[in-house]
C-alpha cells in the first residue's frame, strides 16, 4: 500500500519537482546567444568544460536501469552479471584516443551526429542513412527501458493501479514534464540536472556500501549468502565465480557492451558538447570513478541475498520482476527518509539519459533524415525546431512502448541495440582511422552482420521465461556445430563477420573499379583543436551543395 | 574537395606527430588485463573479505585510470 510509504513518496516527489525546476531554468544557463541554433540546443553551445563533461558523460552512460539491473543480474545470476565492471574499464582507454578524433573532425564541420561523420567522409547517404536509422532504433527501447528504472521504484513504493492506465500515470506525468524542459533548454537541462542526479547517487551508495555489511555482518556474511544460495540452485550457470562455460560470454560480452557504448548516438552527443581535446582526455581518467560505483552498486545485488529481500512479482502470473531487489533492499534496511532520496536518486537518473537519448535521436533525424531527404536548404533555426518536435515524439514513442506493449519487449529491443549499434562500428569507429574501406562493402558488411545477429538472437531460448526466442545475447556455440555448452555474446560475431564482409567487399569493388566517392575530411581534420581557426560554423552549405551532386539521393 | 588542402598540408605533419606516441601502446594493458578470466576467477586470496574475483576487477579501475592519466600526462601538448 502506498500509504506505508509516505515519507518515501514525499521526498521522491520534492527532488523531482526540484530538478524539474532546475530543468526549466537551464534554458538560461551559460546563456546563449542564440538559441534557435542546433549547435546550442542539441550540443549545449559545443563548450562544456571537465566537469561538467564528467557529469553529463557519467550521468548518461551509468543509466537508471544499469543501477537497477544490474544488481538484479548479481542476484539472480551471481558472477556473470559482474561483467559491467570490466566492461566499464576497458571502455575508456578503447575510447582515449578515438574519442579525440571524432570531436576534432566534428569540430572543424560541425558535426552534430555520427551519421553526419559517415556522409562526409564516405561520401554515401545511403551509408550515413544507416547509421543514423540504426542509431534511432537502437536509443529507442533504451529510452523506454529507462522508464522501467523508474517504474521498479514506484512499484517499491506501492504507487500502483488497477488498469494500466492508473499504473502508468505517475511515468507519464513524469515524462511529460521532461518532454517540455527538454524542448525548452536542449542539451543544457540533462547536463544541470545530472549534478543533482550524480551527487545523489554518490551519497546513496557511499552510505549503503559502508552501512548495510555492518548491519548484515560483514562481506564475508554477503558473499556466504549469496554461495549458499546459488549453490542451492538448479541452475548451472550461477555462483559467486564463473565457470567453465560461461568465461568465453563474460569476455565477448564486456568487449562487445564496450565497443559498443561510444557508438550509441547519445554518448557522442555528451562527447561532442565537449570544449576541447583535453577536456575529453582527462574525462576518459576521471570517468572510471563511476564505474567503482557501479561495482558496488552490482554488489547491492548480493547484500539483497544477504538481507533475503524477496523481489515483487512481475507483470505476468509466476514470474518475479528482479529489478525490485534494490529498491526493495533500501526499503527494508533504512529508515524511510533515506529510502526516499535514494529511489529519488533512481528516478532522476531516469530523467538525464532519457533528455540525452531523446537529443541524440532527434538530431539523427533532422540532420540524416529531415535535412538530407525532405528539405536540403534547412536553416540551423529550421534544424533546432525541427529537432525539439523530434525529441518530443521519441518520447511520446517510448511512453507508448512502456505503456501498450510488455516491459520485457523493450528490454528484448535494447538487446538487440546493442548488437545492432556494434554493427556502425567499422563505418563511425573505423572510419575515423582510414578510408580503406569501400562505402559499398560496408554498406554489405552493414546487412551481414545485422543479419546474423538478428538470426542468431532469435535462436537464443530463455529457459526462465519459457519463451523460445530472444531470450537473451548468450548464443550457444553447439548451434553453430560445435560440441561445446560454451556461449558467445552474438554482438561481437555478427561485428567479426561485418568486418569481414566489408573487407572482402573492399579489395572486390576496388578491383571491378567501381566509385568509391570522394573524403570530404583531411588527415589534419583529425587533430583540431579548440582554437583551430579552420573550423566552419554550423551553416555550412557550400561544401555540402559540391559534394550532393556527384551522388543521387537514393528515395527514402 | 574545396581550396583549403594546401596550406593545411604543412600543419598536417606537425599536428600529427602530437598525437602520434609510444605512450599510447600503453593503453593496450588495462583494456587486454581486465579480459583474462583466468587471472582473476578464484575466490583467494581475499581482500577485506572479498573474494579475488571482485577486488582485483575492481582494482583494474585504478590501472585503467592510472595508464590513461600518464598516456594523457606523456602525450599532451607542452604550451
Amino acid at each position: 500500500m502506498w500509504r506505508d510509504h509516505l515519507t518515501e513518496i514525499i521526498i521522491f516527489t520534492l527532488l523531482f519537482l526540484l530538478v524539474s525546476a532546475m530543468g526549466f531554468v537551464a534554458a538560461r544557463w551559460r546563456a546563449p546567444k542564440d538559441m534557435e541554433h542546433l549547435d546550442e540546443w542539441g550540443l549545449g553551445g559545443r563548450n562544456f568544460g571537465g566537469w561538467i563533461t564528467w557529469f553529463l558523460v557519467g550521468g548518461d552512460l551509468y543509466t537508471a536501469y544499469t543501477f537497477v539491473a544490474v544488481p538484479a543480474l548479481l542476484f539472480g545470476a551471481g558472477a556473470a552479471g559482474f561483467f559491467a565492471v570490466p566492461y566499464t574499464v576497458i571502455i575508456y582507454p578503447m575510447a582515449f584516443l578515438v574519442l579525440v578524433r571524432l570531436w576534432s573532425v566534428s569540430h572543424r564541420h560541425g558535426f552534430v551526429t555520427p551519421a553526419d561523420f559517415v556522409r562526409r567522409r564516405f561520401d554515401s547517404p545511403t551509408l550515413a542513412l544507416l547509421v543514423a536509422i540504426t542509431g534511432i532504433v537502437a536509443t529507442m527501447p533504451y529510452i523506454a527501458l529507462q522508464l522501467v528504472g523508474i517504474e521498479a521504484v514506484l512499484k517499491t513504493m506501492g504507487v500502483t493501479g488497477e488498469s494500466p492506465l492508473a499504473r502508468h500515470l505517475p511515468i507519464i506525468v513524469a515524462f511529460a514534464i521532461l518532454a517540455a524542459y527538454t524542448y525548452q533548454s536542449g542539451l543544457r537541462a540533462p547536463a544541470l540536472i545530472a549534478f543533482v542526479k550524480d551527487s545523489l547517487i554518490y551519497i546513496v551508495i557511499l552510505v549503503a556500501v559502508l552501512y548495510l555489511p555492518y548491519k548484515l555482518g560483514g562481506w564475508g556474511e554477503i558473499f556466504a549468502a549469496a554461495d549458499a544460495r546459488f549453490d542451492a540452485s538448479p541452475s548451472p550457470g550461477d555462483g559467486v565465480l564463473l565457470n567453465q562455460n560461461n568465461q568465453l560470454q563474460y569476455i565477448t560480452l564486456a568487449l562487445g557492451s564496450a565497443l559498443a557504448l561510444f557508438l550509441y548516438p547519445h554518448s557522442l552527443t555528451g562527447v561532442l558538447a565537449a570544449r576541447n581535446r583535453d577536456v575529453i582526455k582527462r574525462n576518459m581518467s576521471a570517468l572510471p570513478a563511476y564505474s567503482l560505483l557501479l561495482g558496488l552498486i552490482a554488489l547491492l545485488g548480493y547484500m539483497a541475498i544477504a538481507a533475503e529481500v524477496t523481489p515483487l512479482p512481475g507483470a505476468s502470473e509466476g514470474t518475479v520482476d528482479n529489478n525490485t531487489v534494490v529498491p526493495l533492499l533500501f526499503d527494508q534496511q533504512f529508515p524511510s527518509w533515506f529510502a526516499g532520496v535514494a529511489f529519488a536518486a533512481v528516478g532522476i537518473g531516469a530523467l538525464v539519459p532519457a533528455a540525452i537519448m531523446s537529443i541524440a535521436a532527434a538530431n539523427l533525424f533532422t540532420r540524416n533524415i529531415y535535412k538530407e531527404y525532405l528539405r536540403r536548404d534547412a536553416t540551423p533555426a529550421q534544424e533546432a525546431s525541427v529537432s525539439k518536435v523530434t525529441s518530443l515524439v521519441v518520447k511520446i514513442g517510448a511512453v507508448a512502448c512502456i505503456v501498450f506493449l510488455d516491459p520485457q519487449f523493450s528490454i528484448d529491443l535494447q538487446l538487440i541495440g546493442g548488437v545492432i549499434i556494434l554493427q556502425t562500428l567499422p563505418a563511425v569507429a573505423l572510419g575515423l582511422y582510414t578510408r580503406w574501406f569501400h562505402r559499398g562493402a560496408l554498406i554489405a558488411g552493414w546487412v551481414a552482420g545485422m543479419g546474423l545477429g538478428m538470426w542468431m538472437l532469435y535462436q537464443i531460448p530463455n529457459p526462465a521465461t519459457g519463451r523460445a526466442h530472444f531470450g537473451g545475447s548468450a548464443f550457444p556455440l553447439e548451434k553453430f556445430g560445435l560440441d561445446t555448452p560454451k556461449t558467445i555474446y552474438v554482438g561481437l560475431v555478427a561485428v567479426a563477420v561485418n568486418l569481414l564482409v566489408a573487407a572482402i567487399g573492399t579489395l572486390v569493388l576496388r578491383a571491378g573499379r567501381v566509385p568509391d566517392g570522394v573524403d570530404g575530411t583531411e588527415p589534419d581534420d583529425y587533430f583540431a583543436d579548440e582554437d583551430d581557426p579552420r573550423s566552419i560554423p554550423a551553416p555550412r552549405e557550400e561544401t555540402e551543395a559540391a559534394g550532393a551532386d556527384t551522388e543521387p539521393a537514393p528515395k527514402l | 574537395m574545396s581550396e583549403p588542402g594546401t596550406e593545411a598540408a604543412s600543419t598536417a605533419s606537425t599536428s600529427r606527430a602530437k598525437d602520434h606516441s609510444p605512450w599510447n601502446w600503453l593503453l593496450f594493458v588495462p583494456i587486454v588485463v581486465p579480459l583474462v578470466t583466468p587471472l582473476f576467477n578464484a575466490d583467494s586470496p581475499r581482500l577485506f573479505n572479498f573474494p579475488l574475483f571482485y577486488w582485483l576487477q575492481l582494482a583494474f579501475i585504478a590501472l585503467g585510470v592510472g595508464t590513461t592519466t600518464l598516456v594523457y600526462q606523456m602525450t599532451k601538448k607542452r604550451r
